[in-house]
């Protein structure tokens, strides 16, 4: 178990180091900064004044080696728009976005298990085939105009939600959170409901696929011979098998979720990062958009490392081999 | 030939020596969903919608002097000043929103299948490759193939958009960056299963040209599923470009896709003028979801696995 | 329990399966009776309604299979008309299943310990957590596996095949049921394990007088073990008897012929006899006599369905031609 882990440490720290190339490279192509920083009428040795400044004027590498040693220390450059450390710029804002992200997952698990479930042990009643239809519509709607449309009915017309922000915070643990306030909580619906929609088309097809094939098994029937209610053959034993490929994929799609809360965030005004790179990308401020990527990269490599720990201890043929080997 | 049932008693003597080919099996499986059909049909209309658009819409909407910023925010279904019917309503600018609709559909429609063919090109090539030399090539370009999966494509199109700027060419390549890893492990899955078949090694004895292999023998076994994902990747790129182009990191003003018109409407929609975002973003969803249908009814047709 | 009243009577029992093509009568009238302390081999083909004969008694049938018509009395109580939660209190409880396969009938996420448990808790919650595991630790020592106390905390697939059976019977044995409807339990198992398997199933019905319906294909099983013997055919019982008298003198066609294809101490060196033909597709039989098609003393009779008939005290053939000259090895 322990090899397995280093292995797999292993790996995601070359993806991190290649990553950190590939967004530093790319990123330093970006238009002109300096542009932005100075003033039209400012001569020529306030502009490279303003180049020193930043460190623009040395060679790639050296910007390159520099980078490196300043992420190693926590240190991705101060933006060029609010004359902050990037990274603590981007740190103030993870907390809203995982909130977010964390409740579409909860609303993903929570609507679309039960009716994948339900849909895969009823398949041909009229409630089932509605739940399939409404899952192949969720795959296409574009989120974003979902995410208008929500905005639309519930905070324009039937103005039972508000529609933008992240209304009164409260800190848990140092944190401010939204979801312990009344307020709060009806600002986090509408974006977490809009960000959950694609996967919860997904868990429900995952979910009515695992229960067509797990229902037909004979542990099934053997639970029921052995005189167990419907409840506890449903909730246990189908449940815990479909939920192996459900959690496996739900957690490698936690990454989406946060991907995705780019335009879930630009929709509702959501102040996390995802509204914070839009914003960067705009402004060319280059520090705080490699600092984003970064620390996108690391939370994706982070999230499959954890996928694959928890489907070990999930299934026990898995960690029994994993062992072995 | 008497063996596909074609019914006795109309013996048409036309008929006589016609052997059904894959094709027309092809169009009678795929027939054979009501729903996939309706689909195809629906999006037929679209691209002839889109390919006519100068001559089917009743104005064009980028003509500043056939648009009256006069007419501006008209409700759907409101007249003119010289008596034409809005029946969708106008936009901010006083525009025609089904011309504008239309085309839109235009953009949307181009830059997401020609982003589909580029990267559909490049991924065949790239995963046939693989399959075909094995070994160090294909163990090197599947990793990077992996590692950009574990990616989300939105993530990867705003990074490229980030350097590249905004585009019809930029949204483009960032379409196709984002998107041809899918086709070649597409390809690649199914070259391999064909490449460990007889006949390849017999084509190899033959010392026919690597070429000749890869594209006469192996690449037409690919096809089916290639065809599958290429369809479904379609949809997924005009619904990226619209959002891309939703959140101002996509297409420049210049080019007006569903996207930024919806984009457009989004700030008139908190007074209550809901048509100017919902309507493009109907036309949005009709399209991507006529095209997910078709592509699963294909898949249903094209699955060798499936085939009765 | 109602004294007096046999554990199980299975009276016309029938069960339709409603597929696209046509309705297939899995099981169609079929009869029998089952005393306390009894083991009843029910024998047949694949395909002949075995199975399910025995998950249409504990009302597991799944669609598009449905009971249609008979009556199943468990200690005079009808469970074809019984509600769903009288019949889960009945099942696993009173009245036990094995299945075929031990590789495929323990869930393979849950230790096996959660899956006694819960069998002992499902039919008396009062019974506590620690009691429940001790019931557990017992059945499996029961069933002779090594160290129960271990073996409790593992999860199925560190099971061998033939310990895995050996779980299930023990889980089967957990409530001390009246019946137990063993569905092929030794046919994936060794030739050696299956022996004390059926060494043990048969010492337990005679302490215990736990009745037993052991479903199976293969009549050298049977000869070890039952007290009586139904032979199925098409979804319907074609012969019924006491066990030796059935083997020394089989009436049916049928049984003859399956008789004649179990290689005995005798046969040696001859050609064993084989049935001619195939089993005929439950939705397609033919008319009249199910078998006709593959019996060699088939005539113009066999073009009405056969009755059931008495040739002989205590058994019941179903056929017009009852053979009651031969021996019990075809000739």
């Amino acid at each position: 178990m322990t090899v397995f882990i280093i292995r797999r440490l292993m790996q995601s720290l070359a993806v991190v180091l290649v990553m950190s190339f590939i967004v530093f490279g790319g990123v330093n192509i970006v238009g002109d900064p300096v542009e932005m920083m100075v003033s039209d009428e400012a001569t020529q040795e306030e502009r490279e004044k303003v180049i020193r400044s930043m460190g623009l004027d040395k060679p790639w590498y050296v910007q390159y080696g520099r980078f490196v040693a300043g992420a190693l220390e926590g240190n991705l450059g101060k933006s060029f728009v609010y004359g902050e450390p990037a990274l603590e710029i981007i740190i103030h804002r993870i907390p809203a976005t995982f909130e977010l992200a964390l409740a579409a997952l909860l609303l993903a698990i929570v609507i679309g298990i039960p009716l994948g479930v339900y849909a895969g042990l009823k398949p041909d009643t009229v409630a089932s085939k509605s739940i399939m239809a409404g899952s192949i519509l969720g795959f296409s709607l574009p989120t974003f105009w979902v995410g208008l449309m929500f905005i639309m009915v519930f905070a324009v017309i039937l103005g039972w939600l508000p529609s933008t922000g992240r209304g009164d915070t409260v800190p848990l643990l140092g944190i401010d959170v939204s979801f312990l306030t009344l307020d709060g909580l009806a600002h986090l619906f509408l974006p977490a409901l809009n960000l959950a929609l694609f996967k919860i088309s997904l868990v429900i097809r995952l979910a009515r696929a695992g229960t067509r094939e797990v229902v037909h098994q004979d542990y099934i029937k053997f639970a029921r011979a052995k005189g167990l209610t419907n409840s506890r053959v449903v909730l246990v034993h189908l449940m815990k098998n479909i939920m192996i490929p459900v959690v496996t994929v739900l957690g490698l799609e936690f990454g989406g979720l946060i991907a995705f809360s780019v335009v879930t965030e630009s929709v509702f005004a959501w102040p996390g990062m995802g509204k914070l790179i839009i914003d960067s990308i705009q402004s060319l401020d280059r520090p705080v958009i490699v600092a984003y990527l970064m620390i996108i990269v690391l939370i994706f490599v982070i999230i499959n490392l954890v996928v694959d720990v928890l489907y070990s201890i999930l299934d026990p043929r898995v960690r029994l081999s994993e062992m072995k080997s | 030939m008497s063996e596909t049932a074609a019914p006795p008693a109309v013996p048409a003597p036309a008929d006589a020596g016609k052997v059904e080919t894959p094709f027309h099996r092809f169009c009678r499986d795929f027939a054979e969903s009501r729903v996939a059909t309706a689909a195809l049909a629906v999006l037929a209309a679209i691209i002839l919608l889109a390919l006519f658009a100068p001559w089917v819409a009743p104005t064009d909407p980028y003509d500043l002097a056939s648009v009256s910023i006069l007419d501006s925010k008209l409700k759907p279904g409101s007249q003119s000043m010289d008596g034409l019917t809005y029946w969708l309503g106008t936009d901010g600018a006083g525009r025609d929103l089904v011309s504008a609709i239309i085309y839109g559909l235009r953009i949307s429609l181009g830059v997401g299948v020609m982003s589909g063919v580029f990267a559909l090109c490049i991924g065949t090539a790239v995963g046939l490759a693989a399959a075909y030399f094995g070994g160090r090539i294909d163990t090197f370009i599947m990793r990077v193939v992996d590692i950009q999966l574990s990616f989300p494509a939105i993530l990867i199109a705003l990074i490229l958009l980030a350097i590249l700027g905004k585009g019809v060419d930029k949204i483009t390549i960032a379409l196709v960056i984002a998107q041809w890893a899918y086709y070649a492990r597409t390809v690649r899955a199914s070259a391999l299963v064909e490449r460990n078949k007889e006949y390849i090694e017999a084509a190899q004895c033959l010392a026919l040209g690597h070429n000749r292999i890869v594209f006469r023998h192996l690449f037409p076994n690919c096809l089916p599923p290639l065809i599958v994902v290429g369809t479904i990747q379609t949809a997924h790129a005009i619904s990226l470009e619209a959002t891309l182009s939703f959140l101002g990191v996509g297409l420049p003003i210049s080019e007006p896709s569903l996207g930024l018109l919806i984009s457009n409407g989004f700030d008139f929609m908190l007074s209550g003028l809901y048509w100017i975002s919902f309507f493009p973003g109907v036309a949005l969803l009709v399209t991507i979801v006529s095209i997910n249908l078709v592509g699963d009814q294909l898949r249903d047709v094209l699955n060798p696995r499936l085939q009765k | 329990m109602t004294d007096g009243a046999p554990t199980l009577q299975v009276d016309n029992l029938e069960t339709h399966f409603f597929t696209k093509d046509g309705v297939a009568k899995a099981v169609d009238g079929v009869s029998f009776t089952v005393n306390r302390g009894e083991i009843m081999g029910l024998v047949g083909e694949s395909g002949s309604g075995k199975s399910v004969t025995g998950f249409s008694i504990l009302g597991l049938v799944d669609p598009p299979g449905r009971v249609v018509g008979g009556r199943v009395l468990f200690q005079g109580t009808d469970l074809l008309t019984l509600d769903p939660e009288g019949l889960r209190q009945l099942r696993g409880n009173r009245i036990a299943m094995i299945f075929q396969d031990p590789m495929m009938t323990l869930n393979p996420v849950l230790r096996v310990d959660t899956q006694m448990i819960e069998t002992v808790r499902a039919h008396d919650s009062s019974v506590s957590a620690d009691d429940a595991r001790a019931r557990a630790r017992d059945a499996l020592g029961q069933v002779g596996i090594p160290s129960p106390d271990e073996r409790l905390k593992a999860y199925p697939h560190q099971f061998s095949g033939g310990m895995r059976q050996r779980v299930a019977i023990a889980i089967a044995l957990l409530n001390k049921p009246d019946l137990i409807i063993a569905d092929e339990p030794t046919t994936a198992l060794d030739v050696t394990i299956q022996g004390q398997i059926l060494y043990e199933a048969q010492k337990l019905c005679r302490e215990t007088g736990t009745a037993l319906i052991w479903i199976t294909h293969d009549l050298a099983v049977i000869a070890g073990l039952a007290d009586q013997i139904s032979v199925m055919y098409a979804g319907r019982i074609v012969e019924q008897g006491m066990l030796d008298e059935v083997l020394d003198r089989p009436a049916h066609p049928y049984t003859q012929g399956l008789l004649g294809s179990v290689p005995g101490h005798n046969t040696r060196g001859k050609r064993l006899y084989q049935i001619p033909g195939m089993t005929p597709s439950l939705l397609n039989l033919p008319k009249g006599c199910a078998f006709k098609e593959r019996c060699p003393h088939v005539d113009l009779a066999c073009e009405a369905a056969p009755e059931i008939t008495h040739p002989l005290p205590g058994r019941a053939v179903r056929c017009v031609h009852p053979q009651l000259n031969a021996g019990g090895r075809a000739s």
